[in-house]
Protein backbone atom coordinates (compact mmCIF):
# COMPACT_ATOMS: atom_id res chain seq x y z
CA UNK A 1 0.00 0.00 0.00
CA UNK A 2 2.76 2.46 0.52
CA UNK A 3 4.47 1.68 -2.02
CA UNK A 4 1.59 2.23 -4.04
CA UNK A 5 1.16 5.34 -2.85
CA UNK A 6 4.21 6.76 -3.00
CA UNK A 7 4.58 5.44 -7.10
CA UNK A 8 1.38 7.72 -7.60
CA UNK A 9 2.53 10.59 -5.57
CA UNK A 10 6.29 10.38 -8.03
CA UNK A 11 3.97 10.06 -11.13
CA UNK A 12 2.11 12.73 -10.10
CA UNK A 13 4.78 15.59 -9.16
CA UNK A 14 6.28 14.09 -12.32
CA UNK A 15 3.57 15.13 -14.38
CA UNK A 16 3.49 18.49 -13.02
CA UNK A 17 7.15 18.82 -13.43
CA UNK A 18 6.85 17.75 -16.88
CA UNK A 19 3.49 19.84 -17.85
CA UNK A 20 5.19 23.04 -16.61
CA UNK A 21 8.49 22.40 -18.79
CA UNK A 22 6.40 21.21 -21.73
CA UNK A 23 4.40 24.73 -21.29
CA UNK A 24 7.80 26.88 -20.84
CA UNK A 25 9.19 25.74 -23.79
CA UNK A 26 6.21 25.78 -25.84
CA UNK A 27 6.15 29.69 -25.06
CA UNK A 28 9.47 29.77 -26.50
CA UNK A 29 10.15 32.24 -29.28
CA UNK A 30 8.93 30.57 -32.46
CA UNK A 31 12.31 29.61 -34.57
CA UNK A 32 13.71 26.93 -31.63
CA UNK A 33 13.28 23.80 -32.52
CA UNK A 34 10.22 21.80 -31.23
CA UNK A 35 11.46 19.88 -28.10
CA UNK A 36 11.52 16.28 -27.96
CA UNK A 37 8.89 16.26 -25.30
CA UNK A 38 6.18 17.10 -26.97
CA UNK A 39 6.39 15.04 -28.88
CA UNK A 40 6.85 12.12 -26.58
CA UNK A 41 3.56 12.96 -25.11
CA UNK A 42 1.34 12.48 -28.28
CA UNK A 43 2.63 12.02 -31.60
CA UNK A 44 -0.13 12.60 -33.78
CA UNK A 45 -1.62 15.44 -31.60
CA UNK A 46 1.86 17.45 -31.31
CA UNK A 47 0.95 21.03 -31.54
CA UNK A 48 3.21 23.10 -34.81
CA UNK A 49 4.28 26.55 -33.27
CA UNK A 50 2.87 28.15 -36.64
CA UNK A 51 -0.42 27.43 -35.41
CA UNK A 52 -1.73 29.47 -32.83
CA UNK A 53 -5.07 27.71 -32.65
CA UNK A 54 -5.22 24.17 -32.28
CA UNK A 55 -8.33 22.06 -34.66
CA UNK A 56 -9.26 19.61 -31.88
CA UNK A 57 -12.62 18.65 -34.02
CA UNK A 58 -10.62 18.11 -37.04
CA UNK A 59 -8.07 16.08 -34.69
CA UNK A 60 -10.92 13.81 -33.92
CA UNK A 61 -12.49 13.31 -37.07
CA UNK A 62 -9.03 12.81 -38.06
CA UNK A 63 -8.57 9.87 -35.41
CA UNK A 64 -11.96 8.29 -35.18
CA UNK A 65 -12.74 8.54 -39.10
CA UNK A 66 -10.85 6.89 -42.25
CA UNK A 67 -7.45 7.49 -44.02
CA UNK A 68 -5.81 6.20 -46.71
CA UNK A 69 -2.36 5.62 -45.08
CA UNK A 70 -1.80 4.84 -41.57
CA UNK A 71 -0.15 8.24 -39.76
CA UNK A 72 2.25 6.71 -37.14
CA UNK A 73 3.60 10.60 -36.12
CA UNK A 74 4.48 13.64 -37.09
CA UNK A 75 7.99 14.97 -35.79
CA UNK A 76 9.21 18.60 -36.84
CA UNK A 77 6.62 18.95 -39.43
CA UNK A 78 7.36 15.70 -41.10
CA UNK A 79 4.76 13.14 -40.87
CA UNK A 80 5.89 9.43 -40.56
CA UNK A 81 3.01 7.15 -41.78
CA UNK A 82 2.84 3.70 -43.54
CA UNK A 83 1.58 4.21 -47.40
CA UNK A 84 -1.53 1.49 -47.92
CA UNK A 85 -2.74 0.17 -51.00
CA UNK A 86 -5.39 2.40 -52.92
CA UNK A 87 -7.45 0.10 -55.11
CA UNK A 88 -10.12 1.97 -57.55
CA UNK A 89 -12.28 1.60 -60.34
CA UNK A 90 -12.68 4.52 -62.60
CA UNK A 91 -15.59 5.33 -64.53
CA UNK A 92 -14.36 3.73 -67.78
CA UNK A 93 -14.26 0.67 -65.67
CA UNK A 94 -10.36 0.43 -65.72
CA UNK A 95 -9.19 -1.03 -62.22
CA UNK A 96 -6.01 0.89 -60.54
CA UNK A 97 -3.83 -0.20 -57.42
CA UNK A 98 -1.53 2.58 -56.22
CA UNK A 99 0.15 3.47 -53.10
CA UNK A 100 -1.62 5.53 -50.94
CA UNK A 101 1.56 8.00 -51.11
CA UNK A 102 1.24 8.54 -54.64
CA UNK A 103 -2.13 10.56 -53.25
CA UNK A 104 -0.22 11.90 -50.19
CA UNK A 105 -0.29 15.99 -49.33
CA UNK A 106 -2.23 17.00 -52.53
CA UNK A 107 -0.65 14.55 -55.47
CA UNK A 108 -2.63 13.40 -58.06
CA UNK A 109 -1.82 10.14 -59.65
CA UNK A 110 -3.28 8.68 -62.87
CA UNK A 111 -6.09 11.21 -62.37
CA UNK A 112 -6.89 10.11 -59.01
CA UNK A 113 -6.50 12.79 -55.79
CA UNK A 114 -7.53 12.81 -52.38
CA UNK A 115 -10.64 15.57 -52.30
CA UNK A 116 -9.81 18.58 -49.87
CA UNK A 117 -12.28 20.76 -51.11
CA UNK A 118 -16.20 21.06 -50.38
CA UNK A 119 -17.71 18.71 -47.81
CA UNK A 120 -19.05 16.17 -50.85
CA UNK A 121 -16.31 13.19 -50.75
CA UNK A 122 -14.22 15.27 -48.59
CA UNK A 123 -11.15 13.45 -47.59
CA UNK A 124 -12.07 10.68 -50.15
CA UNK A 125 -10.29 9.47 -53.54
CA UNK A 126 -11.93 11.53 -56.53
CA UNK A 127 -10.95 12.02 -60.47
CA UNK A 128 -12.67 13.85 -63.20
CA UNK A 129 -14.77 11.88 -65.94
CA UNK A 130 -14.16 12.75 -69.33
CA UNK A 131 -16.43 16.02 -69.26
CA UNK A 132 -14.33 17.25 -66.09
CA UNK A 133 -17.12 16.27 -63.51
CA UNK A 134 -15.77 15.54 -60.37
CA UNK A 135 -16.51 11.66 -59.29
CA UNK A 136 -16.36 8.97 -56.99
CA UNK A 137 -14.80 5.97 -58.41
CA UNK A 138 -15.71 2.43 -57.49
CA UNK A 139 -13.13 2.51 -54.21
CA UNK A 140 -11.62 -0.84 -52.67
CA UNK A 141 -8.69 1.03 -51.06
CA UNK A 142 -7.27 -0.92 -47.81
CA UNK A 143 -7.90 2.22 -45.98
CA UNK A 144 -6.30 2.39 -42.34
CA UNK A 145 -9.46 0.87 -40.79
CA UNK A 146 -9.41 -2.05 -43.80
CA UNK A 147 -5.75 -2.58 -42.43
CA UNK A 148 -6.62 -2.25 -38.88
CA UNK A 149 -9.70 -4.95 -39.59
CA UNK A 150 -7.14 -7.62 -41.50
CA UNK A 151 -4.13 -7.03 -38.61
CA UNK A 152 -7.06 -7.62 -35.86
CA UNK A 153 -8.26 -10.66 -37.93
CA UNK A 154 -4.86 -12.15 -37.51
CA UNK A 155 -4.60 -11.57 -34.03
CA UNK A 156 -7.91 -13.33 -33.57
CA UNK A 157 -7.20 -16.13 -35.60
CA UNK A 158 -3.49 -16.31 -33.95
CA UNK A 159 -5.03 -16.59 -30.43
CA UNK A 160 -7.37 -18.89 -30.81
CA UNK A 161 -5.53 -21.09 -33.21
CA UNK A 162 -2.63 -21.07 -30.88
CA UNK A 163 -5.50 -21.94 -27.99
CA UNK A 164 -6.40 -24.98 -30.45
CA UNK A 165 -2.59 -25.94 -31.07
CA UNK A 166 -1.79 -26.30 -27.52
CA UNK A 167 -4.39 -29.18 -27.59
CA UNK A 168 -3.22 -30.20 -30.93
CA UNK A 169 0.42 -30.40 -29.52
CA UNK A 170 -1.28 -32.87 -26.62
CA UNK A 171 -2.00 -34.81 -29.01
CA UNK A 172 -5.73 -34.00 -27.96
CA UNK A 173 -5.33 -35.82 -24.70
CA UNK A 174 -8.48 -34.17 -22.62
CA UNK A 175 -6.56 -34.22 -19.05
CA UNK A 176 -3.87 -31.75 -19.94
CA UNK A 177 -5.74 -28.81 -18.63
CA UNK A 178 -4.04 -25.21 -20.02
CA UNK A 179 -3.08 -22.92 -17.49
CA UNK A 180 -1.83 -18.94 -18.15
CA UNK A 181 -2.67 -17.41 -21.62
CA UNK A 182 -4.48 -20.46 -22.89
CA UNK A 183 -5.98 -21.14 -19.30
CA UNK A 184 -7.34 -17.40 -19.87
CA UNK A 185 -8.54 -17.66 -23.17
CA UNK A 186 -10.04 -20.99 -22.41
CA UNK A 187 -12.25 -19.74 -19.27
CA UNK A 188 -13.06 -16.65 -21.59
CA UNK A 189 -14.85 -19.03 -23.99
CA UNK A 190 -16.53 -21.62 -21.56
CA UNK A 191 -18.10 -18.67 -19.83
CA UNK A 192 -19.50 -17.36 -22.97
CA UNK A 193 -20.62 -20.96 -24.49
CA UNK A 194 -21.97 -21.54 -20.75
CA UNK A 195 -23.24 -18.22 -19.68
CA UNK A 196 -24.63 -16.44 -22.79
CA UNK A 197 -24.95 -18.84 -26.04
CA UNK A 198 -26.30 -22.13 -24.28
CA UNK A 199 -28.82 -20.43 -22.47
CA UNK A 200 -29.68 -17.94 -24.63
CA UNK A 201 -29.58 -20.39 -28.17
CA UNK A 202 -31.01 -23.44 -26.55
CA UNK A 203 -30.56 -26.82 -27.79
CA UNK A 204 -28.90 -26.57 -30.88
CA UNK A 205 -26.52 -23.62 -29.49
CA UNK A 206 -23.27 -25.89 -31.05
CA UNK A 207 -24.37 -24.74 -34.19
CA UNK A 208 -24.02 -21.05 -33.72
CA UNK A 209 -21.50 -21.17 -31.11
CA UNK A 210 -18.82 -20.56 -33.39
CA UNK A 211 -19.70 -17.65 -34.98
CA UNK A 212 -21.15 -16.02 -32.07
CA UNK A 213 -17.68 -16.64 -30.57
CA UNK A 214 -16.04 -15.55 -33.73
CA UNK A 215 -17.93 -12.21 -33.12
CA UNK A 216 -17.04 -12.03 -29.47
CA UNK A 217 -13.13 -12.60 -29.80
CA UNK A 218 -13.50 -10.07 -33.12
CA UNK A 219 -15.16 -6.98 -31.48
CA UNK A 220 -13.26 -7.79 -28.19
CA UNK A 221 -9.77 -7.79 -29.74
CA UNK A 222 -10.46 -4.48 -32.12
CA UNK A 223 -12.08 -2.63 -29.32
CA UNK A 224 -8.63 -3.79 -27.02
CA UNK A 225 -6.63 -3.04 -30.12
CA UNK A 226 -8.00 0.40 -30.50
CA UNK A 227 -7.06 1.24 -27.38
CA UNK A 228 -3.72 0.53 -27.96
CA UNK A 229 -2.22 4.15 -28.87
CA UNK A 230 0.73 3.62 -31.80
CA UNK A 231 0.91 1.36 -34.65
CA UNK A 232 -0.61 -1.06 -35.33
CA UNK A 233 -3.27 -0.33 -32.45
CA UNK A 234 -5.05 2.90 -32.74
CA UNK A 235 -7.56 2.48 -35.78
CA UNK A 236 -10.74 2.79 -34.59
CA UNK A 237 -12.16 -0.42 -36.21
CA UNK A 238 -15.20 -1.21 -33.68
CA UNK A 239 -15.93 2.57 -33.70
CA UNK A 240 -16.27 2.84 -37.38
CA UNK A 241 -19.76 2.35 -38.71
CA UNK A 242 -19.56 -0.15 -41.33
CA UNK A 243 -16.92 -2.88 -39.44
CA UNK A 244 -20.05 -2.93 -37.03
CA UNK A 245 -23.12 -2.82 -39.52
CA UNK A 246 -21.25 -6.01 -41.24
CA UNK A 247 -20.88 -7.69 -37.86
CA UNK A 248 -24.95 -6.68 -37.47
CA UNK A 249 -25.79 -7.85 -40.61
CA UNK A 250 -24.09 -11.45 -39.92
CA UNK A 251 -26.04 -11.69 -36.82
CA UNK A 252 -29.06 -10.57 -38.51
CA UNK A 253 -28.34 -13.43 -41.70
CA UNK A 254 -27.83 -16.62 -38.82
CA UNK A 255 -30.87 -15.40 -37.34
CA UNK A 256 -33.47 -15.19 -40.54
CA UNK A 257 -32.06 -17.70 -42.93
CA UNK A 258 -31.68 -20.28 -40.24
CA UNK A 259 -35.20 -19.18 -38.52
CA UNK A 260 -37.34 -22.04 -37.61
CA UNK A 261 -41.20 -22.48 -38.34
CA UNK A 262 -42.45 -21.04 -35.24
CA UNK A 263 -40.07 -17.82 -35.92
CA UNK A 264 -41.55 -16.53 -38.86
CA UNK A 265 -45.08 -17.89 -38.01
CA UNK A 266 -44.76 -15.33 -35.10
CA UNK A 267 -43.76 -12.69 -37.12
CA UNK A 268 -46.48 -13.11 -40.32
CA UNK A 269 -49.14 -14.43 -37.97
CA UNK A 270 -48.42 -13.83 -34.41
CA UNK A 271 -51.03 -14.35 -31.39
CA UNK A 272 -52.67 -11.54 -31.06
CA UNK A 273 -56.20 -10.94 -31.89
CA UNK A 274 -57.45 -11.18 -35.41
CA UNK A 275 -58.17 -8.02 -36.56
CA UNK A 276 -54.35 -6.81 -35.55
CA UNK A 277 -52.97 -9.02 -38.45
CA UNK A 278 -56.16 -8.93 -40.63
CA UNK A 279 -57.01 -7.27 -42.62
CA UNK A 280 -54.40 -4.26 -42.04
CA UNK A 281 -51.13 -6.11 -41.05
CA UNK A 282 -50.17 -4.25 -38.15
CA UNK A 283 -48.41 -6.78 -35.67
CA UNK A 284 -46.84 -8.15 -38.62
CA UNK A 285 -45.68 -4.78 -39.99
CA UNK A 286 -44.43 -4.06 -36.74
CA UNK A 287 -42.55 -8.06 -36.17
CA UNK A 288 -40.89 -7.14 -39.97
CA UNK A 289 -39.69 -4.05 -38.71
CA UNK A 290 -38.16 -5.64 -35.87
CA UNK A 291 -35.92 -7.61 -38.05
CA UNK A 292 -34.97 -4.15 -39.34
CA UNK A 293 -34.39 -2.82 -36.19
CA UNK A 294 -32.94 -5.26 -34.34
CA UNK A 295 -29.19 -5.43 -36.53
CA UNK A 296 -29.57 -1.65 -36.51
CA UNK A 297 -29.38 -1.16 -33.03
CA UNK A 298 -26.43 -4.21 -32.75
CA UNK A 299 -24.57 -1.85 -34.98
CA UNK A 300 -25.54 1.48 -33.09
CA UNK A 301 -24.88 0.64 -30.17
CA UNK A 302 -21.04 -0.92 -30.65
CA UNK A 303 -20.17 1.65 -32.91
CA UNK A 304 -21.78 5.08 -30.71
CA UNK A 305 -19.79 3.25 -27.57
CA UNK A 306 -16.35 2.69 -29.09
CA UNK A 307 -15.99 5.96 -30.99
CA UNK A 308 -17.74 7.71 -28.08
CA UNK A 309 -14.95 6.61 -26.10
CA UNK A 310 -11.85 7.59 -28.52
CA UNK A 311 -13.78 10.90 -29.11
CA UNK A 312 -13.33 11.40 -24.99
CA UNK A 313 -9.93 9.72 -24.80
CA UNK A 314 -8.50 12.04 -27.78
CA UNK A 315 -10.53 15.57 -25.94
CA UNK A 316 -8.93 15.07 -22.58
CA UNK A 317 -5.35 14.14 -24.60
CA UNK A 318 -5.72 17.50 -26.52
CA UNK A 319 -6.73 19.35 -22.85
CA UNK A 320 -2.63 19.86 -22.50
CA UNK A 321 -2.56 21.58 -25.85
CA UNK A 322 -5.54 23.65 -25.55
CA UNK A 323 -4.38 25.04 -22.50
CA UNK A 324 -1.16 25.67 -23.59
CA UNK A 325 -1.07 29.21 -24.04
CA UNK A 326 -3.12 30.04 -20.83
CA UNK A 327 0.09 29.88 -18.81
CA UNK A 328 2.47 27.50 -17.43
CA UNK A 329 0.45 27.24 -14.16
CA UNK A 330 -2.61 26.66 -15.51
CA UNK A 331 -1.25 24.27 -18.33
CA UNK A 332 0.53 21.62 -15.82
CA UNK A 333 -2.20 21.42 -13.59
CA UNK A 334 -4.25 20.92 -16.59
CA UNK A 335 -1.31 18.23 -17.95
CA UNK A 336 -1.84 16.54 -14.90
CA UNK A 337 -6.00 16.35 -14.80
CA UNK A 338 -5.76 15.21 -18.53
CA UNK A 339 -2.94 12.56 -18.03
CA UNK A 340 -5.39 11.46 -14.52
CA UNK A 341 -8.43 11.63 -16.69
CA UNK A 342 -6.91 9.79 -19.37
CA UNK A 343 -5.42 6.80 -17.58
CA UNK A 344 -9.35 6.52 -16.05
CA UNK A 345 -10.67 6.54 -18.90
CA UNK A 346 -8.85 4.29 -20.88
CA UNK A 347 -9.63 1.68 -17.68
CA UNK A 348 -13.26 2.30 -17.84
CA UNK A 349 -12.47 1.81 -22.10
CA UNK A 350 -11.05 -1.51 -20.86
CA UNK A 351 -14.30 -2.91 -19.11
CA UNK A 352 -16.25 -0.97 -22.16
CA UNK A 353 -14.44 -3.03 -24.22
CA UNK A 354 -15.48 -6.20 -22.76
CA UNK A 355 -19.06 -5.34 -21.88
CA UNK A 356 -19.91 -3.96 -25.46
CA UNK A 357 -18.12 -7.41 -26.82
CA UNK A 358 -20.37 -9.68 -24.33
CA UNK A 359 -23.18 -7.48 -25.19
CA UNK A 360 -23.29 -7.77 -28.77
CA UNK A 361 -22.82 -11.55 -28.20
CA UNK A 362 -25.58 -11.96 -26.08
CA UNK A 363 -27.70 -9.91 -28.18
CA UNK A 364 -27.01 -12.23 -31.11
CA UNK A 365 -27.40 -15.19 -28.85
CA UNK A 366 -30.31 -14.00 -27.96
CA UNK A 367 -31.73 -13.22 -31.20
CA UNK A 368 -30.59 -16.35 -32.87
CA UNK A 369 -32.50 -18.18 -30.01
CA UNK A 370 -35.52 -16.48 -30.47
CA UNK A 371 -35.29 -17.65 -34.24
CA UNK A 372 -35.16 -21.02 -33.02
CA UNK A 373 -37.71 -21.45 -30.46
CA UNK A 374 -40.24 -24.26 -30.55
CA UNK A 375 -43.80 -24.98 -28.54
CA UNK A 376 -44.27 -21.22 -27.62
CA UNK A 377 -47.95 -21.25 -27.42
CA UNK A 378 -47.68 -24.88 -25.83
CA UNK A 379 -45.17 -23.61 -23.05
CA UNK A 380 -46.41 -20.18 -21.95
CA UNK A 381 -49.67 -20.66 -20.40
CA UNK A 382 -48.82 -23.69 -18.10
CA UNK A 383 -45.76 -21.08 -17.17
CA UNK A 384 -48.79 -18.36 -16.65
CA UNK A 385 -51.06 -20.72 -14.75
CA UNK A 386 -47.95 -21.88 -12.17
CA UNK B 1 -15.28 11.61 -44.18
CA UNK B 2 -18.49 11.29 -42.55
CA UNK B 3 -19.34 9.18 -39.43
CA UNK B 4 -22.59 7.48 -40.03
CA UNK B 5 -22.25 6.52 -43.83
CA UNK B 6 -20.29 2.82 -44.28
CA UNK B 7 -17.72 3.15 -47.04
CA UNK B 8 -18.12 0.57 -49.76
CA UNK B 9 -14.54 -0.44 -49.70
CA UNK B 10 -14.44 -0.73 -46.16
CA UNK B 11 -17.55 -3.15 -46.25
CA UNK B 12 -16.00 -5.26 -48.72
CA UNK B 13 -13.04 -5.84 -46.62
CA UNK B 14 -14.38 -5.82 -43.19
CA UNK B 15 -16.87 -8.70 -44.84
CA UNK B 16 -13.97 -10.46 -46.00
CA UNK B 17 -12.24 -10.53 -43.46
CA UNK B 18 -14.79 -11.48 -40.54
CA UNK B 19 -15.27 -14.80 -42.70
CA UNK B 20 -11.83 -15.89 -43.58
CA UNK B 21 -11.74 -15.38 -39.96
CA UNK B 22 -15.31 -17.15 -39.04
CA UNK B 23 -14.11 -19.82 -41.71
CA UNK B 24 -11.20 -20.58 -40.69
CA UNK B 25 -12.01 -20.13 -36.78
CA UNK B 26 -15.66 -22.64 -37.09
CA UNK B 27 -13.35 -24.99 -38.98
CA UNK B 28 -9.77 -25.25 -36.89
CA UNK B 29 -10.71 -23.06 -33.68
CA UNK B 30 -13.51 -23.24 -31.52
CA UNK B 31 -14.70 -26.54 -32.01
CA UNK B 32 -11.57 -27.61 -30.60
CA UNK B 33 -11.38 -26.37 -27.47
CA UNK B 34 -15.28 -26.56 -27.01
CA UNK B 35 -14.74 -30.09 -28.04
CA UNK B 36 -12.01 -30.44 -25.20
CA UNK B 37 -13.54 -28.43 -22.83
CA UNK B 38 -16.58 -30.88 -23.42
CA UNK B 39 -14.26 -34.10 -22.97
CA UNK B 40 -12.72 -33.02 -20.07
CA UNK B 41 -16.14 -32.03 -18.27
CA UNK B 42 -17.58 -35.29 -19.13
CA UNK B 43 -14.31 -37.22 -17.67
CA UNK B 44 -14.49 -34.93 -14.75
CA UNK B 45 -18.30 -35.96 -14.76
CA UNK B 46 -17.28 -39.51 -15.18
CA UNK B 47 -14.59 -39.21 -12.38
CA UNK B 48 -16.80 -37.92 -10.02
CA UNK B 49 -19.49 -40.28 -10.65
CA UNK B 50 -17.31 -42.89 -10.11
CA UNK B 51 -16.00 -41.39 -6.74
CA UNK B 52 -19.27 -41.51 -5.73
CA UNK B 53 -20.16 -44.97 -6.91
CA UNK B 54 -16.47 -46.08 -5.09
CA UNK B 55 -17.32 -44.55 -1.84
CA UNK B 56 -20.77 -46.10 -1.86
CA UNK B 57 -19.19 -49.11 -2.28
CA UNK B 58 -16.63 -49.10 0.33
CA UNK B 59 -19.56 -47.68 2.50
CA UNK B 60 -21.60 -50.76 2.01
CA UNK B 61 -18.45 -52.94 2.09
CA UNK B 62 -17.92 -51.85 5.54
CA UNK B 63 -20.71 -52.20 6.79
CA UNK B 64 -20.79 -55.38 5.10
CA UNK B 65 -17.45 -56.03 7.12
CA UNK B 66 -18.87 -54.71 10.35
CA UNK B 67 -21.74 -57.01 9.58
CA UNK B 68 -19.65 -59.92 9.34
CA UNK B 69 -16.89 -59.35 12.66
CA UNK B 70 -20.10 -58.94 14.46
CA UNK B 71 -21.22 -62.12 12.98
CA UNK B 72 -18.41 -63.38 13.83
CA UNK B 73 -18.06 -61.99 16.80
CA UNK B 74 -21.61 -63.24 18.10
CA UNK B 75 -20.38 -66.83 16.41
CA UNK B 76 -16.98 -66.71 19.04
CA UNK B 77 -19.13 -65.93 22.08
CA UNK B 78 -20.98 -69.13 20.78
CA UNK B 79 -18.50 -71.32 21.14
CA UNK B 80 -16.44 -69.99 23.20
CA UNK B 81 -19.79 -70.73 25.58
CA UNK B 82 -20.59 -73.84 24.02
CA UNK B 83 -16.49 -74.98 24.43
CA UNK B 84 -17.28 -73.83 28.12
CA UNK B 85 -20.05 -75.56 28.69
CA UNK B 86 -18.11 -78.42 27.11
CA UNK B 87 -15.66 -77.96 28.84
CA UNK B 88 -17.31 -77.91 32.71
CA UNK B 89 -19.29 -80.81 31.20
CA UNK B 90 -16.52 -83.21 30.71
CA UNK B 91 -14.70 -82.09 33.62
CA UNK B 92 -18.17 -83.05 36.13
CA UNK B 93 -18.96 -85.88 34.27
CA UNK B 94 -14.29 -87.14 34.75
CA UNK B 95 -14.76 -85.95 38.34
CA UNK B 96 -18.20 -88.08 38.85
CA UNK B 97 -16.96 -91.28 36.84
CA UNK B 98 -13.80 -91.12 38.95
CA UNK B 99 -15.05 -90.54 41.78
CA UNK B 100 -18.10 -93.58 41.67
CA UNK B 101 -15.07 -95.28 40.10
CA UNK B 102 -12.92 -94.34 43.00
CA UNK B 103 -16.18 -95.28 45.58
CA UNK B 104 -16.47 -98.70 43.71
CA UNK B 105 -12.87 -99.32 43.69
CA UNK B 106 -12.59 -98.59 47.84
CA UNK B 107 -15.78 -100.69 48.41
CA UNK B 108 -14.34 -103.53 46.55
CA UNK B 109 -10.86 -103.33 48.75
CA UNK B 110 -13.06 -102.82 51.70
CA UNK B 111 -15.76 -105.52 50.78
CA UNK B 112 -12.77 -107.94 49.81
CA UNK B 113 -10.77 -106.72 53.18
CA UNK B 114 -13.86 -108.22 55.13
CA UNK B 115 -13.59 -111.14 52.87
CA UNK B 116 -10.06 -111.57 53.86
CA UNK B 117 -10.66 -110.59 57.67
CA UNK B 118 -13.35 -113.29 57.90
CA UNK B 119 -11.01 -115.87 55.81
CA UNK B 120 -8.63 -115.02 58.38
CA UNK B 121 -10.16 -114.81 61.44
CA UNK B 122 -12.06 -118.20 60.51
CA UNK B 123 -8.49 -119.90 60.07
CA UNK B 124 -7.26 -118.41 63.03
CA UNK B 125 -10.26 -119.63 64.84
CA UNK B 126 -9.57 -122.93 63.41
CA UNK B 127 -5.94 -122.97 64.29
CA UNK B 128 -7.04 -121.29 67.76
CA UNK B 129 -8.72 -124.35 68.22
CA UNK B 130 -6.96 -126.54 67.15
CA UNK B 131 -4.17 -125.24 69.40
CA UNK B 132 -6.47 -125.24 72.21
CA UNK B 133 -7.74 -128.78 71.28
CA UNK B 134 -3.98 -129.58 71.65
CA UNK B 135 -3.09 -127.45 74.94
CA UNK B 136 -6.34 -128.70 76.93
CA UNK B 137 -5.34 -132.70 75.55
CA UNK B 138 -1.99 -132.32 76.81
CA UNK B 139 -3.34 -130.37 80.14
CA UNK B 140 -6.33 -132.93 80.50
CA UNK B 141 -3.35 -136.05 80.20
CA UNK B 142 -1.11 -133.83 82.26
CA UNK B 143 -4.12 -133.21 84.76
CA UNK B 144 -6.47 -136.08 84.37
CA UNK B 145 -3.82 -139.13 85.87
CA UNK B 146 -6.12 -138.46 89.19
CA UNK B 147 -9.67 -139.12 89.01
CA UNK B 148 -10.25 -136.61 90.96
CA UNK B 149 -8.64 -134.03 89.41
CA UNK B 150 -10.76 -135.45 86.55
CA UNK B 151 -14.21 -135.00 88.24
CA UNK B 152 -13.43 -131.71 89.84
CA UNK B 153 -12.28 -130.85 86.20
CA UNK B 154 -15.18 -131.97 84.52
CA UNK B 155 -17.18 -130.27 87.20
CA UNK B 156 -15.76 -127.22 86.47
CA UNK B 157 -16.10 -127.10 83.17
CA UNK B 158 -19.51 -127.65 83.61
CA UNK B 159 -19.58 -124.69 85.23
CA UNK B 160 -18.29 -122.88 83.07
CA UNK B 161 -20.26 -123.58 80.19
CA UNK B 162 -23.59 -123.35 82.48
CA UNK B 163 -22.27 -119.55 83.28
CA UNK B 164 -21.27 -119.39 79.20
CA UNK B 165 -24.73 -120.16 78.37
CA UNK B 166 -26.44 -117.45 77.99
CA UNK B 167 -23.75 -115.38 75.74
CA UNK B 168 -22.81 -118.08 73.05
CA UNK B 169 -20.54 -117.21 70.23
CA UNK B 170 -19.16 -114.19 72.16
Amino acid sequence: MKAWLRHTALLVALLIGGGLLGSVYASKPQGEPAEPQEVAVDGPEVVSQEEAKLDVVGLIFEHIGDSYSWHITTINGHHIEIPLLCIVRSQEGRWYAFSSAKVAHGHTHEGFFINHEGEQWKGKLVAHNSEGELYRPLDLSITKNAAGVMFNSLVVIVIILGVAGWYRRRNYDHTAVPRGFVGAVEMLIVSLVDDVIKPSVGKDYKRYSPYLLTAFFFIFVSNLLGLVPIFPGGANVTGNIAITLVLALATMFAVNVFGNKEYWKEILWPDVPVWMKFPIPLMPVIEIFGIISKPFALTIRLFANIMAGHTVLIALTCLVFITVNMGATMNGVMTVFSVLLSVFMLVLELLVAYIQAYVFTMLSAVFIGLSRKEHHAAHKPTQQHK
Amino acid sequence: MSLLTPELGLLFWMLLSFLIVFGVLAKFGFPVITGMVDKRRAQIEEGLAAAKEATERLQSVEQEAAHIIEEAQKRHAEIVAGAMADSHRIVDGARQKAEAEATAKVEAALSQIEIEKQKALGELRTEVAMLSVEVAEKVLREKMAHSEAQSSYIERLINEAESEQPKPNA
